[in-house]
């Protein structure tokens, strides 16, 4: 596969959130808006490449055996680091996100990846396969971010163009299940045309 | 008193599935069937209590003397997913009709976001069950845990419940599969928002 491939195939053919359908958790809790859906991909991002980066090199010294605990030590140890970095310069994103930063480790995208992927590719394929998967979990939260930032608070990226406030509901939970089951819909209907 | 709040919010109100997004992945892969969802949610249940507390009591008597609370995440998950082990070998030696049971379901646990959820919920957040806000003791702690696995099951058998009727009746192509699943789990969380305002 060519590099550019590696990056593409994760926006629609191999998208994690309508294809392979992983990571529901964060994917329904922090996209009560655009933006927030938007940081949350990139916070995966962030470990994502960095863990398939680190996997894939380890890779041939780990046992078989052992393999699960050690890549699970690596996505947890990446992601101390996100917390951190993430409590120094942008705090209040923190707070919004909350619990979901910490649940990275067990997000199955990334553990997913390691396993489907960089356990078997050299860094450079890893990191762009990273990159790829990342950049369509970002893109999926942030559109269905969006849809319920519209819908719930009359809103898009924080700007404000409804005098009203919105269904209420799309901001709350039943509106999180809702838009993700229509939008698949939508992902059906026009990916496997 | 505290302690029937406790229950009722984690159950119905702040509902574990409905209301705080933890643990959709087995909730969506193995709803499919009443029995396999009975399963899942008793070693759910089991593995949430028996980890809130191991997990409380290594942070409380490990990390906060050391200063070393910048390692829960880590800690945490190596916890959980030692305990996951001993539980099975545990389970296969003293109870096999009950390993049988929930067998095949105890590995998938281990990245079930809900056990590391309510393990980092119960340490870090302040609740503000009978008067102000606190972090909750060991009691409190268990008691959160138990209800909130509970309330876990309860959204997933009912969520089984209907998921076999659906597999019977006539549904457009494009819906079929996890877009009317998570339709109908969203008429579901509507339900359960009728329960907001009981416990603050």
């Amino acid at each position: 596969m060519s590099k550019l491939g590696l990056i593409t195939k994760g926006f629609v053919k191999e998208n994690p959130t309508f294809v392979l359908v992983l990571g529901m958790c964060p994917t329904l809790a922090t996209t009560t808006s655009a933006m927030n859906g938007l940081e949350m991909g990139l916070a995966t991002m962030f470990v994502l490449i960095l863990s398939n980066i680190v996997i894939s090199l380890i890779a041939p010294l780990v046992p078989d055996k052992v393999h699960i605990p050690v890549y699970i030590v690596v996505i947890a140890t990446f992601v101390t680091v996100l917390q951190l970095l993430m409590q120094a310069f942008v705090p209040d994103v923190y707070k919004t996100l909350g619990l979901f930063i910490p649940l990275i480790v067990v997000n199955c995208i990334v553990l997913g990846r390691a396993e489907a992927f960089a356990n078997r590719n050299s860094a450079l394929d890893s990191a762009l396969d990273g990159i790829g998967i990342g950049i369509g979990f970002t893109l999926s939260l942030t559109v269905i971010g969006l849809v319920r930032e519209i819908l719930g608070s009359g809103s898009a990226f924080g700007f404000k163009f409804l005098p009203s406030d919105g269904i209420l509901a799309f901001v709350m939970a039943p509106g999180a299940f809702l838009v993700l089951g229509y939008l698949m819909v939508l992902f059906n209907k026009i990916a496997k045309k | 008193m505290e302690y029937i709040l406790i229950i009722i919010s984690a159950i119905f109100v702040n509902n574990v599935l409905l209301a705080q997004f933890l643990g959709i992945c087995p909730f969506l892969g193995v709803s499919n069937k009443l029995s396999t969802a009975t399963g899942m949610s008793g070693a759910v249940c089991f593995v949430i209590t028996l980890a809130t507390v191991v997990t409380y009591l290594v942070n409380r008597y490990l990390l906060v003397p050391f200063g070393l609370e910048f390692l829960q995440t880590i800690a945490f998950i190596l916890v959980i997913a030692a305990l996951v082990q001993v539980v099975e070998i545990a389970l296969k030696k003293i109870s096999p009709s009950l390993y049988q049971a929930l067998g095949i379901f105890l590995p998938l646990i281990t990245t079930n976001c809900a056990v590391l959820g309510v393990a980092i919920t119960v340490v870090t957040k302040e609740f503000t069950f009978g008067g102000q806000a606190h972090l909750l003791n060991l009691g409190e702690a268990t008691v959160y845990a138990l209800a909130t696995s509970i309330g876990y099951g309860l959204a997933m058998i009912l969520f089984a419940g209907i998921r076999e009727h659906l597999a019977m009746n006539d549904v457009p192509k494009s819906f079929r599969g996890l877009p009317i699943a998570l339709i109908t789990v969203s008429i579901m969380a509507m339900a359960f928002l009728g329960f907001s305002g009981i416990v603050k």
